[in-house]
């Protein structure tokens, strides 16, 4: 895998190669650069099965990292290549003329995150969230519980409880007094 | 015999069809249907008795599990993601246990490998069992349904004598499993499996020699090898159009790797032959059962010792575990900021796939009474789309 390592580096300037395990490693490309470094891995390099594509929301440095997870089934090797966006402008590269189940993902990124991927068929379209009308839900800024207590009611005699307070209560009763 | 043509327009590329014009029909097939898998709805543009259009809509029975989790410890998330996939949640549980256990470095006993690949190979049994019935049941046969929901709860019998559950387990834990199998359960074991191999005969019998059921389900839905790669295609559906993928044979998990099997192949895949290999696969699974029975240590431990589940902190990392379940490649996306609570879990289902760009693809050009069936023969689940 090291040539594999090298040449990503060689040609797309990819860093940070890390073995998870034998047969899963990760890798670091810029935004710009992941679309071609990704179609070279599925031309080239025999990742040839798109397994999933999501991103991870860092608010804390402004940055959305996007992980496509790719599959080589000669070599039983799985790798994720992440890249990181600009959390206040989220843009990036369509792979939709990579692999024909990409726009579904993208339209996900679009309706769970806002990150666009500009020239994705149907990316606009409503996926899951039939009707939603707040921000981008897997946001982490999203504050979820204060959506719900605004958009729902609660229902007459429901207790609220801090899970973790309440377990600690129930099994380690003695300590909690 | 290629019923239906290759369709010309990929469902990217959508399509506009005149609704005023009279000559098309919009029809919506489910969420609430029996042709439906799950809670999930097919917009159906229809022209004569032929479709010609189709999107998919999810979002009808469980969504937010993903952003549920970033909320809760890592141990209080284990009630949540077995419901994702209700037919089969011993998978959930175990890609969920496993990450956790990679990225925590915890090795766990032998005798827990094997009991969780004994519970991962009775699931897929109940699935495929639950699964033929809905097959059958789509072109009009409603015996093979009566017959297999029965043979599948035998097998929920065994999963409440190992783990008090029927259709949620939550035996597959972080360290191991959450306990030994019960005195006189391996028996047990072994006598469901003869009645459930003598049932699936009487299904090949009854189900694939019947004219009808031929008529319809060959050449409905065909998928092309080369469509494998291009749409993400895993599991049965890769399998029936002759791509011998099993990531149980491909990684090697659990106790795979020390079982002898090898994937079942096709070579059209299309509806009828989808539902043979699948119906192999259960032969298969039978098999595997039994030798698992027979290699398994009897006894040992079956579980590590963790720290305690309100105060467990994972350190920070990321991995990725994927299984084979009954309809592909099932798998979880983990990212752990060293904190007690995820900073992301993202579910991979094969249906997002097969329901998705395949389905809206494959049923372009099908006749209206053969939806459900190309549907089922998909095996398709919408609650891991949703999420």
């Amino acid at each position: 895998m090291n040539e594999l390592a090298n040449e990503l580096a060689r040609r797309y300037g990819a860093r940070d190669w890390h073995d998870q395990r034998p047969n899963l490693a990760s890798v670091w490309v810029d935004a710009i650069r992941v679309h071609d470094s990704l179609a070279w891995l599925k031309d080239s390099a025999g990742y040839v099965h798109l397994s999933f594509l999501t991103a991870v929301d860092n608010i804390e440095r402004k940055a959305f990292t996007l992980t496509y997870a790719l599959r080589n089934h000669e070599k039983s090797h799985g790798l994720i290549v992440h890249c990181d966006i600009d959390r206040d402008n989220p843009t990036i590269d369509s792979i939709h003329l990579l692999w024909g189940q990409a726009w579904t993902y993208q339209r996900e990124l679009k309706e769970w995150f806002g990150i666009d991927c500009p020239g994705s068929p149907r990316k606009d379209e409503e996926f899951v969230l039939e009707g939603w009308d707040a921000p981008p839900m897997m946001r982490r800024d999203f504050d979820s519980l204060a959506y719900s207590q605004a958009t729902y009611e609660d229902r007459p005699g429901r207790e609220s409880a801090d899970p973790a307070a309440h377990m600690k209560q129930k099994l380690y009763p003695e300590a909690s007094l | 015999m290629k019923r239906d043509a290759m369709p010309r327009i990929p469902p990217e590329e959508k399509a506009t069809f005149d609704l005023e014009s009279g000559k098309y029909l919009v029809m919506w097939q489910g969420p609430q249907h029996p042709g439906i898998t799950g809670n999930m709805s097919l917009r159906l543009v229809i022209e004569g008795d032929t479709v010609v259009d189709c999107e998919t809509h999810v979002g009808y029975l469980h969504r937010g599990f993903e952003k549920l989790m970033e909320r809760r410890l890592y141990m209080q998330n284990f009630p949540l993601v077995c419901r994702i996939a209700v037919p089969e949640p011993d998978f959930n549980e175990y890609c969920y246990a496993a990450a956790l256990e990679e990225l925590a470095g915890i090795e766990i006993p032998d005798k827990a490998v094997w009991l969780r690949t004994l519970s991962l190979e009775m699931i897929r049994l109940a699935s495929f069992l639950m699964w033929i019935g809905g097959q059958a049941g789509a072109f009009g046969h409603g015996t093979i349904a009566q017959w297999s929901v029965t043979m599948r709860d035998y097998v929920l019998d065994l999963f409440e004598e190992l783990s008090g559950g029927r259709i949620y387990h939550m035996y597959i834990i972080p360290g191991g499993v959450r306990g030994d199998v019960p005195k006189g359960f391996l028996q047990h074991v072994l006598e469901t499996m003869d009645i459930i191999k003598k049932n699936l005969d009487d299904i090949e019998l009854v189900m694939f020699h019947n004219a009808v059921y031929k008529m319809r389900a060959q050449g409905l839905g065909c998928i092309p090898p080369e469509w494998v790669d291009k749409y993400g295609i895993t599991g049965p559906n890769a399998r029936a159009a002759g791509v011998a993928r099993d990531l149980r044979k491909d990684i090697g998990y659990l106790a795979y790797p020390r079982l002898d099997f090898q994937p079942l192949v096709g070579k059209v895949s299309d509806a009828y032959e989808r539902s043979q290999l699948r119906l192999g696969e259960m032969y298969q699974a039978i098999d595997l059962i039994r030798q698992i029975v027979e290699l398994m240590p009897k006894d040992g431990p079956f579980r590590e010792k963790l720290p305690n589940p309100l105060y467990w902190k994972i350190p920070a990392g990321e991995t990725y575990v994927a299984a084979e379940c009954t309809r592909g490649e099932y798998g979880f996306y983990v990212v752990s900021d060293g904190s007690d609570k995820p900073r992301r879990i993202a579910v991979r289902g094969p249906s997002y796939t097969h329901a998705v760009s395949v389905m809206e693809r494959l049923v372009r050009g099908v006749n209206i009474a053969d939806v459900a069936g190309l549907m089922v023969s998909l095996h398709t689940y919408p609650p891991e789309i949703e999420r």
